[in-house]
């Protein structure tokens, strides 16, 4: 399956993971969202050396995905590249603080250690504190919770149709792709003699699909309104 | 260049959030101004189309490495800066609430870093300028390379600054830019190069698409491409916020090049001076000074050095409007006589 193909996928899985009736995905979106966000100031607030403090959060976000049922490794190697930046942000950090802080037998636990390392347990934490949410909550009723925070309509409905539509142009990429890799064998990329063709295309067509669906949501009485709710069958009707 | 939550301290996420929301705030009242209704669908359709543009890999001739769309850029080109903005921030919503790429409480500087400049300084300001006299495609090739490389290279600094001001990492300032400017470089050249490729093949089929391209070939260029008065102070004052409120967080504590060598002569950074002259300046120093070496009085906190930095930026900003306010004064007074 090529790269599209397996985001794709695993955006459908991740819609079917949201949409599911566990105890979590019963919770209201709000409450969720302003949860997440209190965890990860928790976790951001703790000071570098205290991984001991980190290691309850640690735990604390470990037991609420076991109850609710939420395999994280599926998506695992999705969720590490986030992590490639707090690594390269912390890997220094040993180098440069050279205070001794613990010793192990003869060996002397420095500082800069410490602190790479509750670097990274942040990181974990903070991802997958992110990752429980978007799998325990549908778009409708992240974009219902965000309404609730007042954030403007026109964010929260450009939010909601980003989502709406990046399946259909990711499917239209992928087919664009495929016939470019049929003409081109062996060929890594999009050559540079048809890199404006190439995605200036999709733009003319997302365009012109731009205007189609404005004029159809214009037929079905759309008033620059959308009303979201809880009820998934009841969102997005203007 | 997407930030996790563990590079940022709840006090410079905060701070950056307050920005994204000022810089929200005021695209959404101009988005209104500019059919809203009718802009939204295109919006997210066009969010959707950066965000598979974005998964095509574009082969990097003579280096076996490839390289990704600009969207910033890209979506205001079409859409204008203000509408373009609030697509990006619903493209970053996205990733952040529904992939995890990038935290949510580093969405405020992921926000900063690659929408506010992509769309505000990279469109109002260098594509604005550029295409002041009239579009062409090596104006677009032009703009967009610029355009590209500089709102990189600022996101990139931001980067910096916000891990640093946070407390995250043990890398010296120096180090750090100079790991994340390079890089940034290239990557943003590369972006340009990309952009411009999609931006000229749209000017050479639909050029009505590109955004004011009525206005930049019509009669009407001269009068309305020039970045406006009310435009510039608003962009400047919000890049004065950031950097004073930022950048002076990792401002150096040594001595400036004058304390270190009055340092070098007398063992102390600075000059003990007798005298009743001496001691009434210094007197006045204190009482005026509200905010002594660039901190609260008394007390030893961040914000302090934030608060100076941009207490201090809207000082100089009012001398120097009453500075100018004087010569129109005299010559409304002179009108008069």
């Amino acid at each position: 399956m090529s790269k599209i193909g397996h985001a794709i996928h695993d955006m459908h899985h991740l819609d079917a993971m949201a949409a599911g009736d566990r105890w979590m995905n019963r919770v209201h979106p709000l409450m969720k969202l302003i949860l997440t966000v209190v965890y990860v100031m928790a976790v951001v607030s703790y000071d570098k050396y205290n991984f001991k403090g980190l290691f309850t959060m640690g735990i604390g976000l470990l037991t609420v995905l076991a109850a609710g049922r939420i395999s994280v490794w599926r998506h695992a190697k999705g969720l590490g590249v986030v992590m490639l930046l707090i690594c390269a942000v912390g890997v220094l950090n040993p180098f440069y603080d050279r205070t001794p802080m613990y010793l192990l037998g003869n060996f002397t636990i420095t500082g800069g250690m410490i602190s790479m390392m509750t670097l990274l347990i942040k990181g974990v934490l903070t991802v997958l504190a992110s990752y429980t949410l978007m799998v325990t909550t549908s778009i409708t009723k992240l974009c219902y919770a965000l309404r609730l925070l007042h954030i403007p309509k026109s964010i929260v409905t450009v939010f909601a149709l980003i989502y709406r539509y990046v399946i259909v142009l990711l499917k239209e990429v992928e087919r664009m792709q495929q016939a470019y890799q049929l003409r081109a064998p062996g060929q890594k990329g999009i050559h540079i003699s048809t890199w404006g063709s190439f995605i200036g295309q999709l733009l003319l067509r997302s365009i012109d699909r731009a205007q189609i669906v404005y004029e159809s949501m214009l037929l079905r009485g759309y008033d620059g309104e959308f009303r979201y709710s809880l009820d998934e069958g009841e969102a997005g009707k203007s | 260049m997407h930030m996790a939550d563990a590079l940022v301290s709840p006090a410079v996420a905060g701070t950056m959030y307050i920005c994204s929301a000022a810089a929200m705030g005021y695209a959404v009242r101009k988005v209104k101004l500019e059919e809203e209704e009718k802009k939204i669908p295109v919006m997210g359709v066009m969010g959707a189309f950066v965000f598979a543009a974005q998964m095509v890999n574009f082969s990097i001739p003579g280096t076996g490495s490839s390289g990704h769309l600009c969207g910033g850029m890209l979506l205001s080109a079409i859409l204008g800066p203000y509408a373009g903005f609030l697509t990006m921030i619903g493209v970053l919503l996205v990733q952040c609430l529904l992939f995890a790429d990038g935290g949510i409480l580093a969405l405020g500087c992921n926000i900063w870093n690659m929408a506010f400049y992509g769309c505000f300084i990279g469109i109002l300001v260098v594509w604005k300028l550029m295409m002041k006299n009239g579009i062409s495609k090596k104006r677009i090739v032009a703009a967009s390379v610029i355009g590209c490389i500089l709102t990189l290279q600022l996101g990139a600094f931001s980067v910096v600054l916000e891990t640093l001001s946070s407390g995250i990492t043990e890398l010296p300032f120096g180090l750090f830019a100079v790991t994340m400017q390079p890089i940034h470089l290239a990557i943003g050249l590369v972006e340009g190069l990309i952009t411009a490729a999609v931006l000229c093949f749209v000017y050479e089929a639909r050029p009505e698409l590109l955004w004011h391209a009525d206005m930049l070939t019509g009669t009407e260029k001269q009068k309305k491409g020039k970045l406006s008065y009310k435009n510039t102070v608003i962009i400047l004052a919000a890049a004065a916020v950031v950097i004073g409120g930022l950048i002076s967080l990792a401002a150096s504590s040594n001595p400036d090049g004058l304390e270190w060598s009055i340092a070098q002569v007398t063992g102390s950074t600075e000059v003990a001076a007798d005298g009743t002259a001496y001691q009434a300046a210094e007197e006045v120093q204190n009482t005026t000074a509200f905010l002594p070496d660039y901190a609260f009085k008394g007390v030893d906190s961040v914000l302090g050095t934030s608060f100076s930095g941009i207490v201090g930026g809207l000082i100089v900003v009012a001398i120097l409007l009453f500075c100018g306010y004087i010569p129109k004064f005299k010559q409304r007074k002179r009108k008069h006589e």
